[in-house]
C-alpha cells in the first residue's frame, strides 16, 4: 500500500519557499516546492519514513513521519548563517563558498545596513574585516572613501576596483577631480546604483582572489551582484523609506555673548564699535532638518519561461545644508533566459538612472563658523539684503567671510547626471563537451553629467566678477568585451577535480569634457576656452587564466595569471604580468575531523601573488607633449598677445607599480555553524610606486615628476567571528564581530635614499602653502609633521614656544617632527540582530582606534587675531581660543593633532514583520524604524572624529537620521 | 589590436607639430618670456612646479621676496611659510620661498634650453624654415640665451653655486653638475658677450634688446668682486656707458613708470615683465606688489584693484627715513600711514605703506581686470637710472673710462626729475650717497639685497634695521647669509650638489 505526502514549506517569515528540494531518505522519491511552497510526493510506502527538506542558504531539516495514506508534513526552514553551499561570484566565474581558495568575504542582502541608505557602499560599512568605508560627509549623494587593507599606493589610486555584474567601473581621472570615478554633475558615481537592486557584495582581498584582475587589483576588488529574476509567478515588492535627518552636532564656536565680552575686554575702540546687537547662531541659520523619501517597486517572476526582474526607484533626498537636494529615478531590468536545454544561459542586465541635484554652496559651512554672531542675518544693502562686511569706502571688505545664508541662497548650482550601464552575458556549455563553457560578456557604461552655476551680479560671493553664469557638460563612454573558456571536470580515477579558465578582455574608457565660455551675470565674458572639448581616453587589453586543482576534496592548488597592456605606458613598458598561487587545505574533510562535534568547517589558506596599479594617474604621462595656454594666460609681445606652448614634464620609462601580497588564513565553523568566521594575516609590499617625487631640478619640465620610485608595505591581521547565540523557533540572536589591525608604512621614497627626504601629502587651510602631512620613509603615509608644543605650569600651551628638538639653539623647520597619522591602527565592526517572533531589533557599531586628526578649525579660527581681525572686522572663533589664548595662528603646533579614536553606532533598527497578512492571500507586510548615526563616543572635541583625510575643516556634518519604512509584497 | 594602446591627447601637441611653423617657434619663445610672468599656461591657480602654492610662486614675487624682505626696505606681516625667516634673515635650506625661487629659475632655464635645442640651424633646415623666418628665429635664439643668462645671474647672485644645464643636457632624470660661483660668472659673461651683437637694438615691446644685455653686463661687472673676488669696475663703466649712449631716456614723471599703461611712451624701461588684468593673470608680479602693499581700509579702488587689498608688505622704518626731513620735495617719496615704527611685526599698520605701484593709467582710469584684483602694470627689470648709478658707483670705486663729473651729472638727472627742479641737485658724491640714491630710485623694485651685499652692509653689525637677525633693534647675522642655501629637496635629489657654507 502506498500513500502520498503533501505539505508546505515556509521560511522564517512564514512565507512559502519555492524550489525547496524534498526527499524521502533512502528512496529516490524527490520533489520540489511550487511557487507557494507546496509539494507533493506520491507512491510512498506506508510506514515510517524520514523526509529531508533542503534549500540553498537554509539549514536542511529532517523530519520523521509515519506515512498513512495521504499524509501532511509541513516544514519551516531557518536560514543557515554559514551558507557553505552558497555560490559566490569570484573573478570570471563562481565557486561554492566551501571551495573558495582566497580571502573572500560576501555580504548578502540580509546583512546589509538598513535605514536611509542612498549609496551602495554604505550597505556594508562595518560589516567586513579589512574594509573601511568612510563617508565623505553628510551631503546627499556624497561618496565614501573605501579602503581594503589600507591602500597600497601613494599617488596612484587607493580605491578598490568595483565590478558590477561583470562590468568594471572605470576610473577615468577627470581634470581637477580629486578621486577617480568622478562624473560631472553627481557627487559620487556609485550613488547612481540603486542600493535596493543589490543582492550581494563580494570583497576579494588577498592576491589569490584579486590577481586575476591584474593591474587594477592592488587595492582589492569589490564585486557587486544585482538581483535577478526568479522562477514562478510574479512577486511584486514595494518599499518606502521616509526619513528625517537632523544635525547631530555643531562646531563649537563662541556665542554672541562670548564674542561681545571678548571684544569688549580685548579689542580697541574701533573693534568694539564693530560689534552688532544681534544674537545669530549661523550654524542654525544654514542648516535645517531634512526630509527624504525613497520608494522602490520591483517585480520578479517568469514570463514565458524567461525569468525577469524589473525594478524602479525614486529617491528624493534633502540635505542638512539649506537648498541641498538630490532626486534620483532609477530603473533596472534583468532577463535570465536559458536555451538549448540549459546549454546556453543568457544574462541581460540593463540599468538606468537619472539624477538631479541642487548642490548647496558648501563654503557656507566654513563661513557659518567664522561669521560674527553679533551681526544680523539681513541688512539693507546692495548685496541682496544679506548682512555683509563693508569697508569705510562702501566696498565689500575683501578679507571678510561672506554672509553664510547669502552664500547658499545666492548660488544656484544645478547638476544632472544621466547614466545607463549594462551588459549581456552568454554562458554556453558545449553540446559535445558539457564540461566546457564559453562565456562572453559585452558591457557598456555611458553617462552624461551636465549642469550650471548661476550667481547674480549683486551677490557678495562673486561681486568682484559681477556674478557668474557657467555651465558644464561631460560624457563618459566605457566599453568592455570579454570572452573566456571554462573547463571543469571531475577526474574520478585520480580522485581529483580540475577547473580551468582562460580569457581575453578589452576595456576602453573615454571621457569627453566640453568647454564653454563662462559669463558673468551681466552677460560679459569671464573666460573663453581655447578648445571646444577635451577627450581623455585609456585602454586596457588583457589575457587571463586560472587553474584550480582539487585532490580528494581536501587539497586545492590554484593559480592565476593575468597579462595587462595599458595605453598609459610606452610600448616598452606597456605589458605587466600578474601571477598568483594559492594552496588551500580543507581540513574539515580529513577523516579525523569529519565526525568532529566541534568543527563544522575548517579550512587553511596560503597564498602569494602580484598585482599592479595604474589607476589614478594621468592618461598620457609618458609622452612628450606641449600644451597651449588658456586665454587668461597669454603673453604680450609687440602689441599682440600670444598663446604660449608649454612643454610638459614626462617620464618615458613610466611603468606599473606592483604589489606582492602574502596571505595566510583560516576559515572556521564551529558547532554546526553556530559560530563561524575567518582569520587572515597578510603582508603586502608595493614597489616601483607611482609617486610624484622631486627630481634633480632642471632635468625635466617640472621639479616634481610622476615616476616609479619607492616602496611601501602593509601588514595586518583581520579576524571575524559570527555567533548564533540563540536559535529557536521564536527567538534568534546573531552577532558578528570583526577586527582589523593594519600597519601601513612607506619604506623608501627617493631616488637617492636620505633620512631627511619627505614629500608633501596634504596642506591645511588658513596658511597658504603650509604642508602639514608628509610622506616619508619609515612613517605612515600622510603623517603629521609638526612642532612639539611647550606648555606652562597650568598645562596651557605657550604661544609660539616649541621644543628645540635638535638642540641647536634655534627653533626652526629642522625641529619639526613626525607625530601620528590619520590612519587607524585598529578598525572594529560589530553587528547584532535579535529576533523575537515577528520583531527584529538590530544594530551596527563601528570603531577606529589609534587614528589622529588635525583640528584645522581651531588652528585657523581659534586665535585672537581672527576675532579682532586687522582687516577691520570681527570674526567668530573656535572655543579653543579660550584655552590657548593664542594671538596669532600656530598652525604647526602638535597641540592641534588630536586623538580621534571613536566608537560609533551607525545604525539601530526595529522591524515588525507581519508576514502574510491573511492566510489566503500572498500579501506580506513589514514595518521598520531606524536611527542612523545614533551616537559617537570619542575624546575628540571637533564635529566628527571620523575623517578619511585626517584634517578637520569644513566638514559637511553627517546627519542623525530617523526613518520609517514599509515593505509590501504581493 | 595592440595598436589600440597607442593613444594620444586631444589638444596637446607633439614637438613635430609645435615646431613645424615659424609661428610655433614664436609661441614657444612666448613661453620662455611668459615664464617670468605666469606660473603656468593653465591658470593663475596652477603651477608648472610642484611643492609650492601656485599663487605665491611666480618668478617676480619670489625674487621680490628674496631681494626685499631680508633688507632695510621692507617687511611682510603674513605668517605664511618662509616669510618670517626672510624678514629675520634666519632662513634655512627648507625655506619654501627660496626653494620656489631656485626651482623657478632653473625651470625657466630648462624651458629656454628646450627652445635652443629645437631652434638650431640644422633643425630649422630640416623643417624647411628658411630666409627671413630663419633670421627671426636666430634673433629669438639670442633672446632665449639672454633670458637664460639672466636666470643664471639670479642663481649666481642669490644661491652662489647652482647646478648648470644647457641645451646639451637632455630631458630625463640624470643629475646635472654643480658650478662654482666664479665659474658661473665666466659662463654668464661669455654668454652675454656672445649674444650682445646678435640682439636687436629696438625689438618689439616685451622682447630683450641689446640694451638689456649691456645693462646686465654692467650689473654683472659691478658685482664681480662679490662673485669672483676680482673687481671689474672699468667694464661696469663700459657697459653702463653703452646703455646711456643708447636710445633710452628718462621718463618725465617718475610715478608714471609704475602705472598700468607703463608700456606706452616709455623709453626709460629697458626690459619689463608684462602683465594684463585679463590676458596675463597671475597672483604674483605687480598684482602681488599692489594688492599686498595696501589693505581694504586704504580704498583699493584708488589703486585700481577695487576687490583687492591683501595687507601684507610695508616699509621698514629705515626706508622712509632715507628721504630725510619731511615733507620732502622728492616725488619718489610715496608712503602713507601714521606710524613708521615697526613695533609689531604682525601688524600691517606698524610701518608706512608704499603706494608706488598702481593699477590705474596716467589719465586716472582703472585698468580692466577680470576680478578687480589682477593688474596690468608691467614690472621693470631694467631701467636707465641703473646705468647712471652703476656708472657713478663704478667711477667712485676706481673704475676707469668714466669721470666723476659725468657721474654727478647722471645722478642729478635723477634728482632733477625727482624734485621737479634743481633744488635737490648735488655737487659731490660719496659711495654711501650712491647707495642711498639707489634705494630712493629703486625701492620696491627688487634690488636691495644685492646692493647691500656689495656695500658690505647686509650681514654685519655696521648697519642695522628692524628685525634684522630676528630682533626689533636688529643685530648682525652670520656672513654666510649673503648666499642663500640650496634647497634641501634638490640636495637630496641631485647627489652632485654640495650645500653652501653655513647651512
Amino acid at each position: 500500500q502506498t500513500g502520498s505526502i503533501t505539505g508546505k514549506i515556509v521560511d522564517e517569515t512564514g512565507q512559502g519557499l519555492p524550489g525547496v528540494s524534498v526527499q524521502v531518505k533512502g528512496l529516490s522519491k524527490t520533489s520540489s516546492t511550487d511557487v507557494k511552497g507546496n509539494f507533493r510526493i506520491t507512491g510512498v510506502a506506508n510506514g515510517s519514513a524520514t523526509l529531508t527538506a533542503s534549500y540553498i542558504g537554509y539549514r536542511s531539516v529532517d523530519m520523521d513521519i509515519v506515512v498513512n495514506g495521504n499524509t501532511v508534513a509541513n516544514f519551516s526552514l531557518k536560514p543557515d548563517s554559514q551558507n557553505l553551499n552558497e555560490v559566490v561570484v569570484i573573478g570570471y566565474g563562481t565557486a561554492q563558498k566551501k571551495d573558495l581558495t582566497g580571502s573572500i568575504t560576501t555580504v548578502g542582502a540580509k546583512e546589509f545596513q538598513t535605514g536611509n541608505i542612498t549609496s551602495p557602499e554604505q550597505l556594508i560599512a562595518g560589516k567586513v574585516a579589512g574594509v573601511s568605508i568612510t563617508s565623505n560627509g553628510g551631503a546627499p549623494g556624497s561618496g565614501s572613501t573605501i579602503r581594503v587593507r589600507g591602500g597600497a599606493s601613494l599617488n596612484a589610486s587607493n580605491d578598490p576596483l568595483i565590478v558590477v555584474d561583470g562590468v568594471p567601473f572605470s576610473s577615468n581621472l577627470l581634470p581637477g577631480a580629486i578621486s577617480s570615478n568622478v562624473i560631472a554633475g553627481v557627487g559620487n558615481p556609485l550613488s547612481l546604483i540603486n542600493p535596493n537592486d543589490i543582492e550581494t557584495f563580494t570583497i576579494l582581498k588577498d592576491a589569490n582572489a584579486t590577481a586575476i584582475y591584474g593591474s587594477r587589483a592592488s587595492n582589492g576588488v569589490i564585486l557587486i551582484t544585482t538581483k535577478k529574476g526568479k522562477s514562478g509567478a510574479p512577486v511584486i515588492n514595494f518599499s518606502t523609506v521616509n526619513s528625517y535627518a537632523t544635525v547631530a552636532k555643531k562646531v563649537n564656536v563662541l556665542s554672541a555673548g562670548q564674542i561681545r565680552s571678548y571684544v569688549n575686554a580685548n579689542g580697541n575702540a574701533d573693534q568694539k564699535a564693530l560689534l552688532g546687537t544681534a544674537n545669530t547662531d549661523w550654524q542654525d541659520v544654514i542648516y535645517n532638518s531634512a526630509f527624504s523619501t525613497d520608494n522602490n517597486l520591483s517585480i520578479a517572476g517568469t514570463f514565458k519561461k524567461v525569468p525577469y526582474r524589473f525594478s524602479a526607484g525614486y529617491l528624493d533626498q534633502n540635505g542638512l545644508l539649506r537648498t541641498d537636494n538630490l532626486t534620483r529615478s532609477s530603473a533596472a531590468l534583468t532577463l535570465n533566459p536559458t536555451f538549448f536545454d540549459n546549454h546556453l544561459k543568457v544574462d541581460l542586465n540593463l540599468k538606468g538612472t537619472l539624477s538631479e541635484s541642487r548642490f548647496a554652496n558648501q563654503d557656507a559651512v566654513k563661513a557659518a563658523i567664522q561669521f560674527d554672531p553679533t551681526q544680523p542675518v539681513y541688512a539693507n544693502n546692495q548685496y541682496g539684503g544679506y548682512f555683509e562686511w563693508i569697508g569705510s569706502t562702501g566696498q565689500l571688505n575683501p578679507n571678510a567671510p561672506r554672509n553664510p545664508l547669502g552664500l547658499i541662497e545666492q548660488k544656484t548650482d544645478l547638476g544632472k547626471a544621466d547614466r545607463s550601464f549594462g551588459n549581456l552575458r552568454l554562458d554556453y556549455s558545449f553540446h559535445f563537451l558539457p564540461e566546457l563553457h564559453l562565456n562572453a560578456n559585452a558591457g557598456y557604461d555611458v553617462s552624461k553629467g551636465y549642469g550650471s552655476v548661476n550667481i547674480p551680479a549683486y551677490a557678495a560671493q562673486s561681486f568682484s566678477t559681477n556674478g557668474s553664469a557657467t555651465h558644464y557638460d561631460a560624457v563618459q563612454h566605457n566599453k568592455l568585451a570579454e570572452v573566456y573558456f571554462n573547463y571543469a571536470k571531475d577526474l574520478k580515477g585520480i580522485n581529483s577535480n580540475i577547473n580551468a579558465t582562460a580569457g581575453y578582455g578589452y576595456y576602453d574608457n573615454a571621457t569627453t569634457t566640453y568647454n564653454f565660455t563662462s559669463y558673468n551675470a551681466l552677460g560679459s565674458v569671464i573666460s573663453n576656452p581655447v578648445f571646444p572639448f577635451d577627450k581623455q581616453q585609456n585602454r586596457l587589453l588583457s589575457y587571463y587564466g586560472r587553474v584550480v586543482y582539487t585532490l580528494a576534496d581536501k587539497y586545492i592548488l590554484s593559480g592565476t595569471m593575468r597579462a595587462d597592456g595599458s595605453s598609459k605606458f610606452s610600448e616598452d613598458n606597456r605589458w605587466g604580468y600578474f601571477p598568483s598561487a594559492g594552496f588551500t587545505w580543507k581540513a574539515i574533510n580529513e577523516s579525523f575531523l569529519k565526525e568532529s562535534k566541534v568543527f563544522s568547517d575548517l579550512k587553511l589558506r596560503l597564498s602569494y601573488g602580484i598585482t599592479g596599479q595604474q589607476d589614478g594617474i594621468a592618461n598620457y604621462s609618458y609622452l612628450s607633449n606641449y600644451y597651449n595656454s588658456t586665454n587668461e594666460q597669454q603673453y604680450y609681445i609687440g602689441g599682440q598677445y600670444y598663446h604660449f606652448y608649454t612643454p610638459l614634464a614626462y617620464d618615458r620609462n613610466l611603468k606599473w607599480e606592483t604589489s606582492t601580497t602574502y596571505n595566510a588564513g583560516i576559515d572556521y565553523g564551529l558547532f554546526k555553524g553556530r559560530v563561524f568566521g575567518s582569520v587572515d594575516v597578510y603582508y603586502k609590499k608595493t614597489k616601483d610606486l607611482l609617486s610624484t617625487v622631486p627630481i634633480p631640478v632642471g632635468t625635466n619640465f617640472s621639479n616634481l615628476l610622476l615616476t616609479n620610485v619607492g616602496n611601501m608595505e602593509n601588514k595586518g591581521i583581520e579576524a571575524s567571528v559570527n555567533i548564533g547565540l540563540i536559535k529557536s523557533d521564536d527567538v534568534n540572536w546573531d552577532m558578528g564581530f570583526n577586527v582589523t589591525y593594519n600597519k601601513n608604512k612607506v619604506t623608501n621614497l627617493s631616488l637617492n635614499p636620505d633620512p631627511n627626504y619627505k614629500i608633501g601629502a596634504g596642506d591645511i587651510t588658513g596658511a597658504t602653502g603650509t604642508t602639514l602631512k608628509w610622506n616619508a620613509a619609515g612613517y605612515n603615509p600622510g603623517s603629521f609633521y609638526v612642532y612639539k608644543q611647550t606648555y606652562n605650569a597650568n598645562g596651557a600651551p605657550l604661544e609660539g614656544v616649541y621644543e628645540d628638538l635638535n638642540n641647536d639653539g634655534v627653533v626652526n623647520d629642522q625641529d619639526r617632527y613626525f607625530y601620528k597619522s590619520p590612519q587607524p591602527k585598529v578598525i572594529l565592526g560589530f553587528t547584532t540582530s535579535f529576533n523575537y517572533k515577528k520583531w527584529t531589533l538590530s544594530t551596527v557599531l563601528r570603531g577606529n582606534l589609534g587614528n589622529y586628526i588635525y583640528d584645522n578649525v581651531s588652528s585657523n579660527l581659534g586665535v585672537s587675531r581672527n576675532v579682532l581681525s586687522p582687516a577691520g572686522l570681527i570674526n567668530n572663533a573656535a572655543t579653543s581660543l579660550l584655552t590657548t589664548n593664542f594671538v596669532a595662528n600656530q598652525f604647526l603646533s602638535d597641540y592641534y593633532v588630536r586623538k580621534a579614536s571613536f566608537l560609533k553606532m551607525d545604525n539601530a533598527g526595529l522591524a515588525y514583520d507581519f508576514g502574510r497578512i491573511s492566510p489566503n492571500r500572498a500579501t506580506t507586510l513589514r514595518f521598520s524604524a531606524n536611527v542612523q548615526n545614533v551616537f559617537v563616543i570619542s575624546s575628540y572635541k571637533g564635529i566628527d572624529p571620523e575623517n578619511a583625510l585626517g584634517i578637520d575643516y569644513n566638514l559637511y556634518p553627517r546627519p542623525r537620521t530617523y526613518s520609517l519604512g514599509v515593505n509590501v509584497g504581493f | 589590436c595592440k595598436k589600440d594602446l597607442n593613444l594620444t591627447p586631444t589638444n596637446d601637441l607633439t614637438s613635430d607639430v609645435v615646431y613645424a611653423t615659424p609661428a610655433g617657434y614664436k609661441q614657444v619663445l612666448a613661453k620662455v618670456y611668459a615664464s617670468f610672468a605666469t606660473t603656468s599656461g593653465l591658470g593663475s591657480d596652477k603651477s608648472d612646479l610642484g611643492g609650492i602654492d601656485a599663487g605665491t610662486s611666480d618668478f617676480i614675487r619670489l625674487y621680490w621676496n628674496a631681494q626685499e624682505l631680508p633688507t632695510d626696505e621692507g617687511l611682510c606681516v603674513w605668517n605664511d611659510p618662509g616669510v618670517y625667516d626672510l624678514n629675520y634673515l634666519t632662513f634655512s635650506a627648507d625655506n619654501i620661498i627660496l626653494r620656489g625661487l631656485y626651482t623657478r629659475s632653473l625651470y625657466q632655464i630648462t624651458v629656454a634650453n628646450e627652445f635652443l635645442r629645437e631652434s638650431t640651424p640644422e633643425k630649422l633646415a630640416s623643417r624647411n624654415i628658411t630666409g627671413s623666418d630663419a633670421t627671426n628665429i636666430a634673433a629669438y635664439r639670442a633672446e632665449a640665451r639672454f633670458l637664460r643668462a639672466y636666470q643664471y645671474w639670479v642663481l649666481m647672485d642669490l644661491f652662489g653655486n647652482p647646478p648648470i644645464l644647457t641645451e646639451e643636457n637632455t630631458i630625463g632624470i640624470v643629475s646635472p653638475q654643480q658650478i662654482k660661483r666664479a665659474d658661473l660668472f665666466k659662463y654668464v659673461e661669455s654668454e652675454l658677450l656672445a649674444i650682445e651683437p646678435e640682439l636687436l637694438t629696438l625689438p618689439e615691446y616685451g622682447r630683450a634688446s641689446k640694451g638689456a644685455a649691456d645693462m646686465l653686463l654692467s650689473r654683472l661687472y659691478l658685482n664681480a668682486a662679490v662673485y669672483t673676488g676680482t673687481a671689474k669696475y672699468t667694464e661696469a663703466i663700459t657697459y653702463a656707458s653703452k646703455v646711456i649712449a643708447g636710445s633710452y631716456f628718462l621718463h618725465t614723471a617718475y610715478k608714471n613708470l609704475f602705472l598700468a599703461d607703463n608700456d606706452l611712451n616709455n623709453h626709460e624701461t629697458i626690459f619689463a615683465i608684462n602683465y594684463d588684468g585679463n590676458n596675463t593673470q597671475n597672483y604674483g608680479g605687480t598684482t602681488f606688489i599692489i594688492n599686498a602693499s595696501i589693505n581694504g581700509d586704504m580704498n583699493p579702488s584708488s589703486f585700481g584693484v577695487p576687490n583687492g587689498g591683501w595687507g601684507g608688505i610695508h616699509a621698514s622704518s629705515t626706508l622712509p627715513a632715507m628721504f630725510g626731513t619731511l615733507p620732502t620735495k622728492d616725488q619718489r617719496y610715496m608712503f602713507t600711514g601714521n606710524k613708521a615704527a615697526n613695533d609689531d611685526i604682525g601688524v600691517f599698520t606698524d610701518g608706512l605703506r608704499i603706494t608706488k605701484f598702481k593699477n590705474i593709467n596716467q589719465a586716472g582710469v582703472t585698468a580692466s581686470s577680470t576680478n578687480g584684483t589682477f593688474t596690468s602694470v608691467d614690472f621693470p627689470l631694467f631701467r636707465l637710472p641703473e646705468a647712471y648709478l652703476n656708472y657713478a658707483e663704478a667711477v667712485l670705486r676706481g673704475g676707469t673710462g668714466g669721470t666723476i663729473n659725468d657721474a654727478v651729472t647722471y645722478v642729478n638727472r635723477l634728482r632733477h626729475r625727482a624734485y621737479g627742479d634743481d633744488s635737490g641737485n648735488v655737487t659731490a658724491l660719496s659711495l654711501d650717497d650712491v647707495l642711498a640714491e639707489k634705494a630712493k630710485e629703486f625701492y620696491w623694485e627688487g634690488y636691495r639685497r644685492t646692493d647691500l651685499i656689495r656695500f658690505g652692509k647686509f650681514t654685519d653689525a655696521s648697519y642695522l634695521w628692524p628685525f634684522k637677525g630676528g630682533i626689533k633693534a636688529g643685530r648682525a647675522v652670520d656672513a654666510t647669509r649673503s648666499i642663500f642655501p640650496l634647497p634641501t629637496a634638490d640636495i637630496i635629489a641631485n647627489t652632485n650638489l654640495t650645500q653652501n657654507p653655513g647651512y
